[in-house]
């Protein structure tokens, strides 16, 4: 009886549903926008944030970190360098150099359909970021561009003449940034491993584009500028590791930004690089620590902040790659790498890399986009599938050894676009303008003989 | 009268200053100063550069007293600043020849 009645009471229900039939198809159209956008709308928080943090990597965390290690008279022009490039490569960034790092273009370099950030609107591009506004991938990548040349300037604080520093930065930033992005990272990129890329290279978040290519082009600019006067013999101590310290701190925060943020969307993939940049720059402080303390008898402060730096570069390729445990093993293995580079082969080959800029992100660079090759695994990264649409193997871990021969080449064009480019832009610098202060600015200090101020004026 | 010049532990600047009050005496003037004798430095070591620090902070405190009194000071000074370990400083005394008081021109021991 009751199956009968029920029966009896569908008929006019199914009869009214015949005749709603296109309005339920309107409204799960509807239903679907409102989904995306929710999705828009997480993802595009989560990025506009990542953005904002890496750019508090530059100023103040990298200004306050470099600020701290040069000396009293040093410490606004070393701030200035990182600085100065927030506004200088922005302004580059919007007239040319989002469109030549990311335009489809050739593999080595983008093209100028993005000249002026035309095109650049609210619509995602499905190729880089489909869930957000093109533009907040835009803003999210030049904050990238800002820091690198900023690393750099830690090779030659102390005595570079700032109108050829600026100079230099910019040239640089087409020269050698803006091909080497392209290369890795934009459509069509000779080394892009997720959009037909002829190599496939692994670098999750900037471990060749960023460190290899910064640190190695310091090392140039340290071997090219010479030593900074009365180096070996006149005391260079960091005037305040305090200010270091809270830069290294604030460069640990915004590292979330720049690693977590290049799953472009707020994805369970961010969370994994997240996880791995955090666990692998703690057991980095602990690698140095304990390398500095068997080695001189104490652990300094200055080398347990440098060892998380060393810990941040390392995994930055192999975010969004690797599983917690070897992100562990990479840091650890920075951190050692990484101290031993500063002090013994440092002084061994006796060049002066002011602040160690090639120490920590040449070498740190270099071991974390091999290694990378080595731990990547498709348990973390699902990103790639072949045509039917079975995860392939990504790095050694998972039956894939070849992948760190494609690091390795990723590596090497960094190292030598970097070295290339870097000395042919220091010798343009040097024939136009002179690279080096002269030795009665250097020994002023630059704060007063470049910018006419004093950092700290304690009478006053 | 005897001009006495101290350079002291910074850490014991209080001590000092306390024992001094203790015997009467208020009067001193106190610079911070870097120097050294037979302590030497010790070394500091930033990402594998290695520095001899040989110049450490002091504290130089200097006060002229009567010259009956001079003894009693020293030895005051000496007592409250001892630590015992090398880096403790050292006391000089000097002959001053005359001092004046600034606001009113009062002359020798008056004015001190």
């Amino acid at each position: 009886m009751p199956l009968r009645r029920w029966v009896l009471l569908l008929i006019p229900v199914l009869s009214l549903a015949q005749s709603v039939a296109p309005s339920t198809d309107a409204r799960l159209n509807n239903l679907e926008a409102a989904v995306k956008s929710a999705q828009s709308a997480g993802d595009n928080a989560w990025m506009l944030t990542s953005a904002a943090l890496v750019l508090m990597m530059t100023g103040p965390g990298l200004a306050l970190f470099y600020g701290g290690l040069v000396r009293r008279k040093n410490v606004l022009s070393t701030m200035m360098h990182s600085f100065i490039l927030m506004a200088v490569i922005s302004v580059l960034w919007a007239i040319v150099g989002y469109s030549l790092a990311f335009g489809e273009g050739w593999p080595f370099i983008g093209d100028l359909r993005y000249l002026f950030l035309n095109g650049v609107g609210s619509a995602p591009n499905p190729d880089y970021a489909p869930t957000i506004p093109h533009q907040t991938y835009m803003v999210y990548q030049l904050m990238f561009a800002i820091i690198t040349p900023a690393l750099i300037s830690g090779a030659f604080a102390e005595r570079m003449k700032f109108s050829a520093m600026l100079l230099f930065s910019v040239l640089w930033a087409l020269i050698v940034y803006f091909p080497l992005a392209h290369m890795v990272w934009g459509k069509g990129g000779f080394l892009n491993a997720a959009l037909g890329g002829r190599i496939p290279c692994f670098d999750f978040a900037g471990g060749t584009v960023v460190h290899i290519s910064s640190g190695v082009s310091a090392l140039v600019c340290a071997l090219y500028l010479g030593k900074r006067k009365g180096y070996g013999s006149e005391p260079m101590k960091p005037h305040s590791i305090v200010l270091s310290v809270i830069g290294a701190c604030l460069l640990w925060v915004g590292w979330f930004g720049f690693n977590a943020g290049s799953a472009v969307a707020a994805s369970s993939l961010a969370t994994s690089a997240f996880i791995a940049t955090h666990f692998a720059t703690a057991a980095a402080v602990l690698g140095w620590m304990l390398a500095e303390w068997l080695r001189n008898g104490k652990p300094s402060v200055l080398g347990a902040i440098s060892g998380a730096v060393a810990g941040l570069v390392a995994i930055t390729p192999a975010s969004g790659f690797v599983q917690p445990f070897p992100a562990l093993l990479i840091g650890f293995l920075a951190g050692v790498v990484c101290f031993l580079m500063v002090t013994i082969v440092k002084s061994k080959f006796g060049y002066d890399d002011t602040l160690d800029a090639f120490g920590v992100h040449g070498a740190g660079g270099t071991l974390g986009a091999l290694l990378t090759g080595v731990f990547a695994t498709n348990a973390v990264n699902d990103g790639f599938k072949d045509a039917n649409g079975k995860l392939l193997p990504l790095g050694m871990v998972d039956g894939h050894a070849g992948q760190v021969l494609n690091q390795a080449v990723g590596v090497l064009i960094s190292w030598g676009l970097a070295i290339v480019g870097t000395l042919i832009i220091l010798k343009i610098c040097d024939v136009l303008l002179g690279v080096r202060a002269t030795p009665e600015a250097e020994l002023e200090g630059l704060d007063i003989s470049m910018h006419g101020e004093e950092g700290y004026n304690l009478e006053a | 009268m005897k001009k006495i010049e101290a350079i002291i532990q910074p850490h014991k600047l209080e001590d000092v200053k306390e024992a001094l009050k203790s015997i009467g005496i208020d009067g001193m003037t106190i610079t911070e100063v870097r120097g050294h004798g037979r302590q030497k430095g010790h070394k500091e070591i930033y990402r594998g550069m290695e520095y001899q620090v040989d110049l450490l902070p002091k504290v130089k405190l200097e006060m002229v007293v009567a010259d009956e009194r001079a003894n009693e000071v020293i030895q005051t000074v000496v007592n409250s600043a001892r630590t015992g370990k090398i880096g403790d400083g050292k006391v000089f005394v000097y002959d001053v020849a005359e001092a004046i008081r600034i606001r009113n021109d009062d002359r020798g021991e008056g004015a001190l």
